[in-house]
């Protein structure tokens, strides 16, 4: 049963296993084991960006495409859903058609560009791909009327899936429809990250494997390189950009900020490689660590500044504000100790 | 003389700025082991990879099997019916034996009878069938590659030195395997520097040199002949034994 639900991919370390489980009893039980609203939000951003993250191995760790638009296919399932929400009004039926609406618009701008870049070689698609993200940035902030420019938009969402919404006590925990909110997006994440695993361990997988490896030889062979490179590329945009909607339902807004800004890129670049590429497993580990340390690491570094007061230089090199600096640097040791990513070394058991 | 099952004529492959082949006719007939022979960087491999596709010619005209691939992309070759050993192995190091034979075999499953025959011809490919092909060792990798190439039934097979830096244990298994393959009737073109298997295998032998055919004969007319291969090869099939 378990084996069919990974699709036979199972951990393979004692240790990973350990730390899977940790992190699904964690999120499955977030709202009761950590109560409160900023580890409810840290929890929901783990379990969108675990999926996001996952979708992004799927190109670059399993196909062996760089791409820089995987923010705005999550940025166009995200406004996928606001615009639906404000145009169509609230209700589950404008959440469904946001979502859709940005699934489809985002397998399809994929299809474009796939269509045009990766025919030649798979660098020409990262090159396009940068300079089409940064053109659909740009649109967005532009056509302030329909997206709400820099400003983005704020719509409401089912009643059911706000905190307004109450449904009584559980184990001393007030359900609310935050609470519920929190519970449709794990469960979405957590089916849809069980897909994409099972689609890297299908024999459409293996030859995705097979054409990130040598893509002459998987030709001769007989596979379509192309042909794979646009599916897959299509896959990952759909499910970025269902990420993206699920991020919009829970923040209930969206802005450039939030949903297509380089940063965001950058930031899943560096869970993908923290975790270890090629591996989905990676995407779980490294989103885990990376927001943690977003959300976390000003506070425990503002602990540890305080706890060296009277110490020379210390306190500076620990200012909270410096909380970047030290991101860099746990980045920089990561790849030089986990060349293979964290999951990577865990599988190799060193 | 049987009809040939490949047939190049005229075929002139560039490189860059390069001119590598340089109007290359060259007859495979079906159901025969031909020897494609060669002092090195003369144009061997780039031939076989213009037939695969991977190098498109810029001018001639190959037919395979009566039809002009000249123009068709390379997955439609193999599809055709042509299975391709390169000189690098290029098998798939991060999936296992198992899953590069199944990819191997890209118009279905692969077939029981099918898989034990390669079994029978590369014995550690049933031990190491479930391990990474990326831990194989040289030797281990070669057999896969080729064994990759029988996993389903192919018309014609383009095998590019399969012997090169091989030990004389697992050249001898190549050489076996290869000649299993031959007494099964199949088409090959080989490109082999070791003479010793390529006086063993080949029924013709095709000499280029300097991106064209020089010579075109029966092997054993060749390996006969030591003045001949001295002229054709600035070597002797004895002296290189």
């Amino acid at each position: 049963m378990l084996n069919t639900l990974l699709s036979g991919d199972r951990p393979r370390s004692l240790v990973l296993t350990a730390l899977l489980l940790g992190v699904l009893i964690s999120l499955a039980f977030a709202p009761f084991l950590f109560p409160g609203v900023r580890s409810l939000e840290t929890a929901a951003t783990i379990c969108i960006f675990i999926l996001l993250v996952a979708s992004y191995d799927l190109l670059l760790g399993y196909t062996g495409i760089v791409s820089f638009a995987h923010t705005m296919f999550f940025g166009l399932g995200a406004y996928g859903v606001a615009l639906a929400s404000t145009h169509v009004g609230r209700g589950w039926g404008a959440l469904a058609l946001g979502t859709l609406a940005g699934a489809l618009a985002a397998a399809v701008l994929a299809l474009v560009i796939g269509l045009f870049s990766l025919r030649v070689r798979a660098i020409f698609f990262a090159m396009i791909t940068l300079a089409v993200a940064s053109a659909v940035a740009v649109l967005v902030s532009q056509l302030y009327q329909l997206t709400g420019g820099e400003d983005g938009l704020t719509y409401r969402i089912p009643r059911e899936l706000t905190p307004a919404f109450r449904l009584g006590e559980v184990f001393g925990v007030r359900i609310t429809g935050k609470i519920l909110n929190y519970y449709l997006i794990f469960f979405c994440c957590l089916a849809l990250f069980l897909l994409l695993l099972r689609v890297v361990n299908s024999p459409f997988g293996r030859v995705l494997q097979a054409v990130r490896e040598n893509d002459f030889r998987a030709e001769a062979i007989g596979y379509r390189v192309v042909y794979y490179r646009i599916t897959a590329t299509c896959l990952s945009a759909a499910v970025a950009a269902l990420a993206g909607s699920l991020y919009a339902i829970w923040l209930r807004y969206v802005g450039p900020d939030t949903t297509l800004s380089f940063e965001i890129m950058l930031d899943i670049l560096l869970m993908v490689v923290i975790g270890g590429m090629g591996t989905m497993y990676g995407a779980v580990l490294g989103a885990v660590i990376f927001v943690l340390a977003q959300n976390y690491l000003q506070n425990l570094m503002g602990v540890a500044a305080d706890a060296a007061t009277g110490l020379p230089l210390l306190p500076e090199l620990l200012d909270p504000n410096r909380w970047l600096l030290w991101l860099g640097v746990l980045f920089i040791l990561s790849v030089y100790y986990f060349p293979a990513g964290i999951v990577g070394r865990l599988r190799a058991g060193r | 003389m049987s009809e040939p099952i490949l047939q190049l004529t005229g075929v002139e492959t560039d490189i860059a700025q390069y001119h590598i082949l340089q109007g290359v006719d060259l007859a495979v007939p079906a159901g025969q082991v031909t020897m494609l022979l060669g002092r090195n960087g003369v144009g061997k491999t780039t031939t076989l990879k213009t037939i695969m596709g991977h190098w498109r010619a810029r001018a001639g005209a190959i037919r395979f099997a009566g039809e002009d691939i000249t123009a068709l992309p390379t997955p439609a070759r193999a599809r055709a019916g042509i299975g391709f050993v390169p000189e690098d192995m290029g098998i798939f190091t991060d999936l296992t034996v198992e899953e590069n034979m199944i990819l191997a075999a890209a118009s279905g499953p692969l077939e029981p009878a099918r898989l034990e025959a390669v079994f029978a011809a590369f014995p550690p490919l049933r031990t190491f069938w479930k391990s990474e092909a990326g831990n194989l060792s040289g030797g281990q990798k070669q057999m896969l590659s080729i064994a990759r190439v029988m996993a389903e039934e192919r018309r014609l097979y383009l095998i590019d030195e399969p012997t090169k830096g091989l030990a004389p244990a697992i050249v001898s298994t190549m050489a076996r395997a290869l000649r299993e393959l031959k007494a099964a009737g199949a088409s090959i073109l080989l490109v082999e520097q070791n003479f010793a298997v390529a006086r063993a295998l080949g029924d013709s032998a095709a000499v280029m040199d300097d991106g064209r055919i020089v010579w075109t004969g029966a092997m054993a007319e060749l390996a006969a002949d030591a003045a001949l291969q001295e002229r054709l090869m600035g070597l002797s099939m004895e002296t290189a034994r």
